[in-house]
């Protein structure tokens, strides 16, 4: 059964195209690079907008755009079955717009090789385009790894400091994670009985024939920790920070801002809803593991001097929140984890962006050695300031991570008011590192090493080439701020048509 | 009586269909045409002879593919001796790649040694045509007959680069372990034949050397201590071939020290022969499973978890790459056990055969074209900047070894998916977490291969570009012929990975 092409395929599959035309390209020297690249990463932003404008399912919270093929593995019960719904479209998009953003900066860096840098960018974007549109679970899989590969191969050739170890350690972990996951999955495929990788058939078979007490806790632990090091669960987040730190900018965008809501998106879209039971079974542990994300990580955070590591870490506090949001196993709290999932791969993909922005200007990531740079860098330092705002989740602006936030914290409200408590703390924390980054940084006087750094390299604001990215990624992030009904009315059906959610949101 | 002898040979005469072992028959004569071809061409045009063996062996598999490639019906021949099916019929083409591939390496590796060429590709054929009636084998005699014969031709192999004292010194290690081998394996069948041909017990046949034959007494005294016996002592013989715990140990010294063409047969045809041959067996044996697969799992347990560990500290390409197929063979194993109770999981060992053959091959052939004097001697070193050296080789390296370590989209990545998928569905827990285990350790060494050819590393300068005459650059010998041999197996890998196609049908076991 093949069915015709739908904008998905080429969504997914423009990337990997240009990706080889962009290698091809490298003959023709840097403009040749730049034009087959960008336009490599603008046509899956420009799918994905029209997707988003007309998404129309047939039933409310159902699937739209969807398309299967038989690979050659049907009859293993593996078919390329694209399709997207409400949790699918807004991470969807955001994967399109930071890939679009990442690409953009990435084509103007002075990266070594820039036709390979390109290279494993693009095939990054195609495995991420992959990701979210797969509805087969094999597929899904599939593309996070291919979106994984080129993400060591990037920081372990174009690297900072440490990028041996670095890319070595996210390789090991990362391969641990994917492979737990990848054990609950084929779980899943064995135990149900559906015999097929199939997100809808699997979901039929195993509503009409749940699984059994023992099975359902084997296997959603499986998915619990094999998602959690993907996502960076504590204690097992050790290798984001270190691969954060040495990644250079546009792969950091791209992991850090989507690839790495894979875990999430795993758990919101496959797990929970597949083994119901699940979540009460291992409530204890997500609960404590996440507040462990929340405060632990959230202090580790504030002592950061390093400013990349500092995002790095930061990101690794703020997936404690998302999976607070699903422990709570409410429409509102998992709608809240997905909205956060979306701000926040915009917001900390804008921050690596801007920090390497930094990095250019002081030569350092030294929070110690930079200072005063806001009168050099005005501009700069109002994206700064506006991403930290955003990432702190700050209601003023408008900025979407508020409407994340706060659908977590009400429906921690609901569930486990001494969580919500705990949890809370982490916006105090996270208050004090963002506005002490952004003193440090832009404000104060400049330090002695600046001005020593000065005197070699004349700083600049920011140039268009780089304004542009944070302009798209800022745009999307206020228009999510402004009108999160754009997303939130079709995530609401999809999470209501979901009996997991909308059950346990009744018997509260 | 004479009669009734002379009936019985006139029916086995009667299936003596010659036409059932045709490619076989044609290796052979082509390697008896190169051995004639040597004596009449004139000098200058020996340089041909390999060609002409590889494009025969092309021509060979092109015929099967097009015009055989399920291979008829399944059928016994030679009075029981050979039995072919369509698993035969996917080995036989497994085996003349393998083989296209291995000539090709050697036409590499040969190049610049002052060597007798001609036999090494001469032996080669006889060796693929050994093992593919290895595979058929459905007697005891018959296995032995060709195991012999493919063994020999490896003894002659291993040992080519006469001037290496390690090729030698394989060479002899080679020939002790595999004499062991053999009369453990011999032991083995005796002690079966004994037990199986005992008139005293049920099911027991004059014949009982026969696969069919000894199934029967085996299902009748499922108990019986001395073929229980002979089942461990012919396992273990089988398990030498493959390289599986505790019968590994030649394997690190022996892949190092023969040519890179030799490697590339013993870790490629050589296992896969043996797990054609263990595939049989355990069917045979599949009324003493109450001791064959446990025995058969804590083999598969320990040799990925040795093949994995030791591969960790190795600096020697191809011990890295001979005990990263130690692992391998562990994960075949697993779908060996799994096929018991799941049988499309047959076909799934035989998938994985080939991604590995495709992902072993780039590997062997970015070897062979490393510029150094002696391929035993080649280390993570040799493989440093090679991106940047020569690109193309820099990207079949990383396809291969991608595949090996089953990455997506390559198609390694579906092998070792679906021995899981096959493990699982047999419930076989343990032996999958083990392999996680290994999966999650390989990576390690297999990454190490990457960042020496990729990411850059301080090191020493060389010699030679001290002295102002720049070291060979990898692949300055590579030709037309060598990048389209190479591109073959990078572009199987990467299309297996996302695209089985009309493999489907076939991989569902229908």
């Amino acid at each position: 059964m093949n069915d015709s092409v739908s904008l998905l395929h080429f969504a997914i599959a423009v990337p990997l195209i240009a990706a080889f035309a962009t290698l091809w390209a490298g003959k023709l020297g840097r403009p040749a690079v730049q034009i087959v690249s960008v336009t490599g990463f603008a046509i899956p932003t420009i799918l994905a907008i029209f997707a988003w404008v007309s998404y129309s399912p047939d039933v409310a919270g159902g699937y739209d755009f969807v398309t299967r093929h038989n690979t050659g593995l049907e009859s293993v019960g593996i078919s390329l079955h694209l399709g997207l719904n409400g949790v699918a479209l807004p991470l969807f998009v955001m994967a399109a717009v930071v890939g679009l953003a990442a690409g953009l900066y990435g084509a103007q860096s002075k990266a070594e090789n820039l036709s390979r840098y390109l290279f494993c960018l693009l095939v990054m974007q195609g495995g991420l385009m992959g990701v979210f549109a797969s509805i087969d679970v094999f597929f899904f899989y599939f593309f996070h790894e291919l979106a994984l590969i080129p993400t060591f191969v990037m920081v372990g050739v174009w690297g900072g400091r440490d990028r041996g170890y670095a890319a070595m350690k996210m390789t090991i972990y990362l391969t641990l994670g994917a492979m737990l996951s990848l054990a609950g999955l084929i779980a899943l495929y064995v135990k149900s009985g559906a015999e097929s990788f199939d997100l809808i058939t699997l979901k039929e078979h195993l509503s009409a024939a749940p699984l059994s007490e023992t099975v359902s806790n084997y296997a959603f632990g499986l998915l619990l920790f094999g998602f959690g090091i993907l996502v960076s669960l504590w204690p097992l987040h050790t290798w984001a920070p270190l691969g954060y730190g040495a990644a250079p900018s546009s792969a950091a965008m791209l992991h850090a801002g989507v690839l790495k809501k894979f875990g999430l998106y795993g758990l919101i879209q496959i797990a929970v809803p597949l083994i119901p039971g699940g979540v009460g079974q291992w409530e204890n542990w997500i609960i404590w593991l996440a507040l462990g994300n929340v405060v632990i990580v959230g202090l580790v955070t504030m002592a950061q001097r390093d400013l990349k590591q500092m995002l790095g870490y930061s990101s690794v506090m703020h997936m404690g929140y998302a999976f607070l949001g699903i422990a709570a196993m409410s429409v509102i709290g998992v709608a809240g984890a997905v909205i956060m999932m979306v701000a926040h791969g915009l917001t900390v993909a804008l921050l690596f962006m801007l920090s390497t922005m930094i990095h250019h200007r002081t030569q350092t990531f030294e929070m110690e050695e930079m200072g005063g740079l806001s009168k050099k860098a005005p501009v700069l330092s109002a994206f700064f300031v506006c991403g930290m705002m955003a990432s702190i989740a700050l209601p003023g602006p408008g900025l979407a991570n508020f409407w994340g936030e706060f659908g977590i914290f009400v429906s921690l409200w609901q569930f486990k008011p001494w969580v919500l408590c705990v949890a809370a703390t982490g916006i105090i924390i996270s208050a004090v590192y963002a506005l002490r980054a952004i003193a440090r940084v832009f404000f104060g006087t400049e330090s002695e090493d600046f001005l020593e750094v000065q005197k070699e390299h004349a700083v600049t604001d920011m140039t268009w080439a780089e304004r542009v990215p944070a302009l798209i990624l800022i745009i999307l992030l206020f228009f999510i701020g402004f009108f999160p009904k754009t997303i939130s009315s079709s995530l609401n059906d999809a999470l209501e048509s979901e009996p997991v959610y909308a059950t346990s949101e009744a018997n509260k | 009586m004479p009669t009734d002898t002379l009936n019985s040979l006139g029916e086995i005469a009667a299936t003596n269909t010659w036409g059932a072992i045709y490619p076989e028959m044609i290796l052979g004569c082509l390697a008896l045409l190169l051995l004639a071809l040597e004596v009449i061409l004139p000098k200058f045009a020996h340089g041909a002879i390999p060609r002409i063996a590889i494009l025969g062996q092309v021509l060979l598999l092109g015929y099967i593919v097009i015009f055989d490639v399920s291979g008829g019906s399944s059928r016994v021949a030679f009075g029981g001796m050979v039995e072919l099916s369509a698993t035969t019929q996917a080995l036989r083409i497994f085996f003349l790649l393998a083989s296209i591939f291995v000539s090709y390496l050697a036409m590499v590796s040969f190049e610049n040694k002052s060597l007798a060429r001609i036999e090494y590709f001469a032996i080669t054929l006889v060796v693929t045509g050994a093992l593919s009636i290895m595979a058929m084998s459905n007697h005891f005699v018959m296995l032995f007959v060709a195991l012999e014969t493919a063994t020999v031709g490896f003894y002659v192999l291993v040992s080519y680069f006469r001037q290496n004292p390690l090729s030698l010194e394989a060479g002899l290690k080679y020939l002790i372990m595999g004499a062991l081998s053999s009369a453990i394996l011999l032991f083995g069948i005796v002690l079966l034949y004994g037990a199986a041909s005992n008139p005293a017990l049920a099911g027991s046949s004059l014949d009982s050397m026969n696969f069919q034959n000894l199934r029967v007494f085996l299902e009748a005294n499922p108990t019986d201590t001395l073929a229980i016996i002979g089942m461990l002592l012919v396992i273990s013989g089988v398990a030498f071939k493959i390289g599986a715990f505790p019968f590994q140990i030649w394997i690190p010294d022996v892949y190092q020290g023969a040519p890179v063409p030799t490697t590339a047969f013993l870790a490629v045809s050589s296992k896969a022969a043996g797990f054609a041959v263990l595939l049989t067996l355990v069917k045979t044996f599949a009324p003493l499973s109450n001791v064959l697969i446990p025995v058969l799992s804590g083999i598969a347990a320990l040799t990925i978890l040795f093949g994995n560990f030791a591969a960790l500290t190795q600096r020697n390409l191809k011990r890295v790459i001979g005990l990263s197929g130690v692992s391998h063979a562990g994960f075949l194993l697993i779908g060996v056990i799994a096929a018991q109770s799941v049988p499309e999981a047959t076909n799934w060992v035989l998938f994985y055969l080939f991604a590995y053959l495709l992902g072993s091959m780039a590997v062997f052939a970015v070897f062979a074209h490393l510029p150094k004097a002696w391929d035993s001697d080649l280390d993570l070193d040799d493989l440093g900047d090679l991106a940047k050296r020569n690109g193309f080789l820099g990207i079949a390296l990383a396809i291969g070894i991608g595949s090996l370590a089953g990455i997506p989209p390559l198609a390694g990545f579906i092998g070792k998916f679906l021995i899981f998928v096959a493990a699982f569905k047999a419930e076989l827990f343990t032996l999958l977490g083990v392999g996680i285990v290994g999966v999650v350790v390989s990576i390690y060494y297999y990454f190490g291969v990457i960042k020496a050819a990729f990411f850059e590393v301080w090191r020493f300068t060389d010699e030679n570009e001290e002295s102002g005459t720049p070291s060979a650059l990898p692949g300055a010998t590579l030709t037309a012929l060598g990048k389209l041999t190479i591109v073959v197996a990078i572009a199987g890998s990467v299309v297996l990975g996302f695209f089985q196609g009309p493999l489907g049908s076939w991989l569902s076991g229908q």
